[in-house]
Order: C-alpha cells, then structure tokens, then sequence
C-alpha cells in the first residue's frame, strides 16, 4: 500500500458513495457470493469543552468506514475498512469471501426477501445543516453560556468538569444484491453543563443536565440548561445514607428510560429465540400493569430514533410492543424473524461489522395524566430516584440490584438527599407494579419514559 | 519485539514528513503537540447453537493531532494518511493557541524498547482455522458439562494495533500490541428456571495461549459451573454487613473505588473525592495498591503508553496511605509531578488522558480460610458484572454474579446476584484481613472513561471488609437471613 493509492481512493469516494456501495455489492457478487450488503458512513464531529471560563478542548473531525456482509450459501461473513483505496476496498471483499467459507450453514441466514425492501418517503426532518452554521466562537460561547449559569446560579457551585457543546452529522448509505439502494443524513447538535458543588463540611456533589436536538433551533438555550444543571447538583448537597426498606420509589424520567430498556432487551428478538429473556415466550401475554403501553416507532418525523429504513433496508415502522400490559410484539430483524416464525418489525441495527442486531425506533412509554408532582405528593414515605449506577440487570432470570441515589419522601414532599443505595427486585414484578405515570414525556434520545411509580422494591442502606 | 518501522513501511513516511506535521500543528504555537499513528486489525468469531454463525476482519487507520498550548487541548484526527488530509487535521487541531509559529525541536529520540508480549504475524488463513477451532471447543465443552446446559454462545477476537507516537518534544515510540479474547456464555436452564454464566479471559498473547495454558474447555466449564450453580441460588440480603471477596477479578473494587479516584486529570481539577488526600490514610495498614502496567502479556500492560511513555509499577496507596496519582503528559506537567506513564486513548480519534493499567492490591498475610472463618454472617462474593463510580462524591458500585453467604464462618448457600455500593475514600479503611493468594483476573476488563474503552487488568487477594452494603431482595432478621 502506498499513499498514492490512498489519494485515488478519495477521488472514489468524492465521486458518488451510492455508486460506491452498488459496487462493492457487485464486486463480492462477481466474487461468487450468492447474496451481498454493504454500508458506507461518514461522518463529522465537533465538541468542545469549557472549563471554569476558559476553553479546554476543541475537537474537530471526519471519518469514514465501509464494510460488507456477504453469503455463500447459507454461510456468512463481513468485514470493514477505513481503507477506500481500490487496493484496500478489493482486499476487504476478499476476506469476506475467504471468510464465509469457514463458517457454519446457518438454515435460518440470508438478506431480506427483495419485496420487503424499501425506504419511507417525504421529508423525516433528520438533517439539518444549522448544526454548522455557528462560528467557532459562538460554538463555544454555547458551552461556556452553559457553564456560567451553573456557576452563577449559588455560591456553593464553585468547580465544574464543564460546559459543553456538541455538533455531528452523518451519511449512511446500504446497499445489496436485490438491487436496493438507500441513504439518509442525520445530524445532531447538544449543549450540557456539569457543575460541581460543595458543602461547608467539604463533601461534593456532582450532577449535570443537558439538551440535545437535531437542529440548533430546537436546542434549549444553554442558560436553561446550566441552571437545571446547577438545581440537580445543589439537591443533592448532604446526602445521607439511606435506610434498607420496603417503600414505593418513584423515579425520575431519565432512571425510567433506563428501566423501559430493560423491557427492550427482554423482547429483543436475539435474547428471545434463545430463551435468554425473562419475555421469551411471553407473547399474548400479561407482562406489565393495566396501564403500561410501549411503543416503539422508527417513523416519528424528527426523532432521534427515526430513520426511513433499519439496518437491513427495511422500511421503519411503529410496532406496539405492550398495550395495556400485554406482550404485543418482539422487536425483530430478520434473522431472529425467521427464528421465531415471524415477521420483522423493521428493528435491524447494522454496526460496520457483523451480523445485524436489533436496535430501537422512537422506543416510548406511553404518557398517564398525573403531574410528577402529584405522583410524589401522594406518597407519605419513599424513595424518589434520580440516578442508577451500575448495570444490575440479569435479563435471563429479571433478578435486579442496582446503586443509586435519589431523594427521601416524606409526607409527600422531597425531604432530603440520599445516596449509596440499592435498588433491587424482579423485572418479571417490577412491570406489573408500575401504578403511576406520569404525563411528563419528553424525548432526549431514542428512549424515552415519563416519570413512575414503582411498588414491592426493596431499597438497602443502613 | 519486532522492529519493523510500520508506518514508514507501509505509507511510505519519513522524519521529515513527521517534523513537517509537527510544525503545521505549531502554526499557531502552543506548549505541545504529537501525532498519534494507528493501524488496528481485528477478527471476530461466534459460535451460537454449535454454528459458527458469525466471522468478520476489519481494518482501521488513522492519525490524531493533538496541540497543547497551556490547558487548553485541541484535536483532529483523519482516517486518510495522505499528506494533505494529516497537514489539513494540524492545522486544525492548531486552532486552540493563538500565538506566532513555533518550531517543534529536531531530532528523535526513540526509547529503548521494551518486549512484555509476543508479537506473532498473522498468518490469516492457518490461524483462522485454529481460532474457530477454539470456539467449537468451547461450545461443546459447555454444553458436555452439564446436561441443563441449553444455550452456548462462545466467542472469540483478536487484535494488532500498530502504533507510532512522534512529539515536538522529541518522542518517538513505536509499539506492536496484540491482544486477544475468548469468551463463553452460556444459560443452564430447567422445568421453569434458567440461570447465566459467563467467562472468558486472555491478554496481549498469540493464539498459542489458548491451546496451551488457558483452553476453551477450561473456560466452558468456569461459565457452565456459574449457570448451573444460579440455579439453586437464594435471595440475597439487604443492607449493611461483612464482605469477604475472593482473589483475582473481584480487583474491580479497587478499579472503581480508588483507581478511578486517583486518575490525576480528577485531581487537577479537584473534582475527585480524593483530591487533596496525598499523605493521608485512605485504606487500612494491611492495604498496599499498585497500578501495574508492566507485567509481560497482560491485557492492561502496555510497553509504552499512547502518548509515548514507558509504563511503569506506580504505588497508589502503601500501608494504608495515599501515595500517587496516576498521570499522562498534560496533567504531569500542571501538576508539577512525575508522568507515570498512564496517557491512554481508545484510538486515534480520541485525546488520550490519564487511564489505569492493571490495578491490584499485593498479598497480605491471612490464610484465605481464615479471613472466611472469621465472618458470623456476610456474603462471599468471587465473581463480579462490572462497576461503576461517581468519581466526586466517591460512591461506586460493582455487580456481584457469584456469592454466597457465609453463616458461623461457614460458606453456605449461592446467592442471586447483587450490588454492591460503598463510598471509595473509606471503604478500604475497613478492610481487617488481607489474604496471602493474590490473584490477578483472566483477563476480560475494559474500562470506560469518557466514551473511551481501554483494556484493562485488575487482582487482589482474598480480603474482608467490615461492613459494606449489599443489594439484595432479602428481608434481614435477627439471627439470620429469611428466605
């Protein structure tokens, strides 16, 4: 490999990455594959970093990868480069080649049928070049605006790990033997602030907030953002320990998000045909309370979750997952489709490398009527949640314990700060004893979950 | 170690052209700048329902530039290594200092090298076949374990990253670093209960170490052993209590309670709860924690570090006191201390900062059985998920998947998995007994920090901590746990 060949290697890809992944598709097929995908992506990043005032990093990019998955047979295999020259693009569909030759006959393998392919139409509101259009010096004016609110906003705030703002875009393109062609742009923009407060005794508390939007326009103003972020961190100044009890918890939208994902790894079509699901088999059935309905829709004009076609180029589509706390529907692509006998709900994820997984739409608890207030004012003693950390989850057995922290309630109202905490309990009860939730859905990334209560855990402290 | 000269090899790049990178990143002056060459291979296999049902090679290249010019880091990066698209990614990367031209030194000096693992040259097709042997092995020793054993997922990667750290100071490092993994998970399951387990372990080692000193089989029957046993398991009890943890990967205390704690970029910025504690008492008499990223073939161990540096053996807390932090170039030189040769980064598309190696307590002098002996009741934990820490207020977590409970110095019963959660500054003051079986884990560990991943190495031998909380589902009674 020289570099000269490097250079005739962007001069391809300047040309046309549609025509690109048509080619490598077309390349592997000539090489004896009996079936090809590929997908290109690029991308550009920047963020900086503001640190008490002044600028700490300034990062900018672009990068680009390929890969592709091919079939002989019922034999599969992929590989990927950051490569583009004609030397290292033809050495990547080799390998690949080479590669499925030694794996195993997979009855179940393959690419989509030609008639499921396809891409949704109209405009999804996905790109938005604004992401850009600020100056270097009104980017970080965005961070450091952050930043400043938080530090401003009490005395007791007086160190910080930052204000920050973010911008990327990205191009992907997916291609394969039946002739489909696809691509779409999605951009993305972000502003956060992470102060630092401390108490007369010297304990510290750290906390942050954020806001993130496809274009700038809809991004909160970094002033809001920092002074949320300031309100989250000062709540949690003289944190005590909290007492081991069996109390109702209440928890906040972002630890609920965290808690419906668990619902999206149960009913993931790659756990369930294994039988690594607490959910496997459970289709039909009644899996949560009257109330509980998930959604998961890959259409939403906007969304974070949005795309016009999933990682196998099947066109995104709503799925109801649970409805009135009845297991609806798995999330699929199209392996784990014909494992269970079934359709695919459009969920395929495609990572450069690999074999597709499943990944999310616009993946949703549906809304109740009740304030997050009035949630918390009906309880005389419990818990409300506001972090988790660590990842406690057993998904095969729904056993659950996790740390966390949060605030202690009392006759209704938020009492006082707690932490070094447990939370721990069974996923298989957990969804059933969700008796409130409340009306406070707001998107700030694929998942989302409005607040909730949650009866029969058992919280350990002192 | 071999001493190909990789990049200059394979794109055909001179000192010259480096000095000329160097100096477009100074366009605009600054205290510092470096180019970070990567070439990482990597394959991949999975075996899931006794097929091979997943292969895949991928190649990925870049070149990062990062310029410092006093706290203020800026960074570019390319996946071309054209001329053009590196000079293109300095300039950029220059725009964080604002000052006249510098003019980076001449001349490199590259360090002595070091060898602390092999590097074998990949012969693709031999060793292919060899690899989805070892995952075939796999499935089918866990699945010959037991006859409950129903699901067996093993899989296996590998890795050679290339790479060349040049810097206006002079630095030059080049370094060939392998690393590899096999891995099994596995569900035992029975008429209406189904457990996990999981394990898996390797290094920066060539594919001979799984043929020879830890195979597949030895790795099948650790993860079928752990699912089997679960299904048995009890509820575990809730609140606080004495801990005994057994030797090896239950090192992830140390990781997340203090490792993560003493990362000096946290200490620079006081934003760790063990800011300003050099000097102090952070753990018992008994307690003496290393960073170590200088043991030969393991998966934390580096020869040198990503911005150039030979790693070292750093003594983080000796007898109990704290003695160091762990430093990259930038912190080293705010802070006025030694650079222990801790600048990590995930890859060329990161800034490196300061990141642990392989972290472990040393021995002590407790027979193992003693220090269980000792506990009226408490859990035994041998087995960790991961953990997890809030490095300012110093609360961390780790997931224990293996434990028991110990009653009237007696291991009893498995336990279900359950967090545990303490704060980091004080934990290890209550540790009481140290035992004599150090232990280091098999090697699975990656740290994340920031969004950056690195592969690291954690051990500590059998210790007992006097009270520490545990999150488990179980009503505690006098006398006793109740089921």
């Amino acid at each position: 490999m020289s570099s000269t060949q490097l250079e005739t290697g962007n001069q391809k890809l300047e040309t046309d990455l549609r025509e690109l992944a048509q080619d490598i598709v077309r390349g592997a097929m000539a090489g004896g594959a009996t079936a090809a995908e590929c997908v290109v992506r690029e991308g550009d990043e920047f963020s900086t970093l503001v640190r008490l005032g002044q600028v700490e990093t300034l990062k900018e990019a672009g990068s680009r990868a390929i890969g592709v998955r091919v079939f002989n047979g019922k034999r599969a295999a992929s590989t990927y480069s950051s490569d583009f020259s004609r030397e290292g693009l033809d050495r990547m569909v080799k390998s690949a080649l080479e590669l499925a030759k030694i794996t195993s006959e997979d009855p179940f393998g393959g690419i989509p049928e030609a008639s499921q392919l396809g891409s949704l139409s109209g405009d999804l509101d996905l790109y938005s070049a604004d992401v850009y259009s600020l100056p270097a010096e009104e980017r970080i004016s965005y961070a450091r605006r952050a930043e400043k609110a938080a530090l401003d906003y009490d005395p007791r705030i007086k160190n910080s790990e930052g204000g920050s703002f973010d911008a990327a875009t990205g191009h992907k393109v997916l291609a394969n033997s039946h002739g489909f062609v696809g691509e779409y742009r999605r951009s993305y923009c972000s502003v956060a602030a992470v102060p630092i407060a401390r108490n007369e005794n010297g304990t510290m508390q750290r906390d942050y907030w954020f806001s993130v939007a496809r274009n700038l326009g809809r991004l909160e103003s970094p002033e809001h953002v920092g002074t949320v972020a300031a309100q989250r961190t000062l709540r949690r100044l003289g944190a005590r320990k909290g007492k081991t009890a069996h109390v109702p918890v209440v928890l906040d939208p972002l630890v609920a998000a965290s808690m419906l994902d668990h619902i999206f790894e149960g009913v993931n079509g790659d756990s369930v045909y294994r039988g690594a699901s607490f959910l496997a088999g459970k289709l039909g059935e009644k899996i949560a309370g009257e109330s509980v309905t998930v959604i998961d829709d890959g259409t939403m004009v906007g969304g974070f979750g949005t795309s016009p076609f999933d990682g196998e180029g099947i066109p995104t589509r709503r799925t109801v997952v649970i409805e009135n706390g009845v297991l609806k529907s798995y999330l699929l692509n199209t392996y784990t489709a014909k494992k269970l006998g079934l359709q695919t709900t459009g969920n395929a994820s495609r990572g450069l490398a690999g074999t597709p997984g499943i990944g999310p739409g616009n993946y949703f608890l549906q809304p109740g009527t009740k304030t997050p207030q009035q949630i918390i004012s009906e309880i005389k003693d419990g818990l409300y949640l506001t972090e988790f950390l660590g990842h406690g989850a057993n998904l095969v057995t729904g056993d659950y314990s996790r740390g966390a922290s949060g605030m202690w309630i009392v006759g209704g109202e938020l009492a006082y700060p707690v932490e070094e905490i447990t939370v721990a309990g069974n996923l298989k009860e957990m969804f059933f004893n969700i008796s409130e939730i409340g009306n406070d859905l707001e998107f700030r990334g694929a998942m989302a979950c409005p607040t909730i209560r949650i009866e029969g855990l058992t919280v350990g402290g002192e | 170690m071999n001493k190909n000269r990789f990049f200059f090899d394979h794109y055909g790049l001179t000192e010259h052209d480096l000095e000329r990178y160097l100096a477009a990143a100074f366009s605009a002056g600054g205290d510092y700048a470096d180019l970070y060459f990567e070439y990482l291979s990597s394959t991949s296999l999975m075996v899931d329902e006794s097929m091979v049902k997943s292969a895949s090679q991928g190649i990925s290249a870049g070149c990062g530039v990062r310029v410092i010019s006093g706290e203020r880091t800026g960074y570019a990066y390319t996946d071309d290594l054209s001329a053009e698209r590196i000079l293109h990614a300095a300039r950029t990367a220059a725009l964080i200092a604002s000052g006249p031209a510098k003019t980076p030194s001449v001349g490199f000096q590259e360090k002595a090298a070091r060898c602390l693992y092999p590097v074998t040259l990949p012969s693709v097709d031999a060793e292919i076949t060899a690899k989805v042997e070892l995952v075939m092995r796999a499935d089918q020793a866990a699945r010959a374990y037991d006859p409950r054993i129903k699901e067996v997922r093993a899989s296996y990667a590998d890795e050679l990253r290339n790479i060349l750290v040049v810097g206006s100071d002079g630095t030059f490092a080049e370094d060939s670093q392998p690393l590899a993994r096999l891995n099994v998970a596995c569900i035992a399951k029975t008429e209406g209960n189904s457990a996990r387990g999981s394990a898996g372990g390797g290094g920066r080692v060539a594919l001979d170490f799984f043929f020879g000193e830890k195979t597949p089989e030895y790795f099948a029957k650790e993860a079928s052993r752990q699912a089997v046993l679960q299904l048995d398991a009890r509820e575990a009890p809730a609140g606080e209590m004495e801990v005994v943890l057994g030797p090896g990967w239950p090192g992830v205390l140390l990781h997340e309670a203090v490792g993560h704690g003493l990362e000096a970029d946290f200490n620079r910025k006081q934003t760790s709860a063990f800011a300003g504690l050099i000097g102090k008492r952070v753990a018992s008499e008994k307690c003496t924690v290393v960073d170590n990223g200088t043991m030969p073939w393991r998966r934390g161990s580096l020869n040198v570090d990503d911005e150039g540096n030979a790693t070292q053996d750093t003594v983080l807390i000796e007898k109990g006191i704290l003695k160091g932090y762990l430093s990259d170039k930038l912190s080293a030189k705010l802070m006025g201390m030694a650079n222990t040769g801790n600048g990590r980064r995930e890859s060329y598309e990161h800034i490196p900062m300061p990141r642990m190696t392989n972290t472990y307590m040393l021995a002590g002098q407790d027979d193992p059985q003693d220090i269980v002996r000792s506990v009226k009741r408490g859990v035994y934990a041998v087995n960790f998920g991961g953990g997890q820490v809030d490095i300012t207020n110093g609360k961390f977590v780790f997931s224990a998947s293996e434990a028991y409970l110990i009653e009237d110095g007696q291991i009893t019963a498995p336990i279900k998995g359950a967090t545990l959660i303490g704060n980091g500054p004080d934990v290890l003051t209550r540790v009481s007994m140290v035992g004599n079986d150090l232990r280091l884990d098999e090697g699975v560990g990656t740290c994340g920090k920031d969004g950056q991943a690195v592969p690291v190495g954690v051990g500590i031998p059998t210790i007992k901590i006097d009270r520490l909380t545990v999150g488990g589902t179980a009503k505690k009674e006098i006398g006793g746990f109740m089921q």
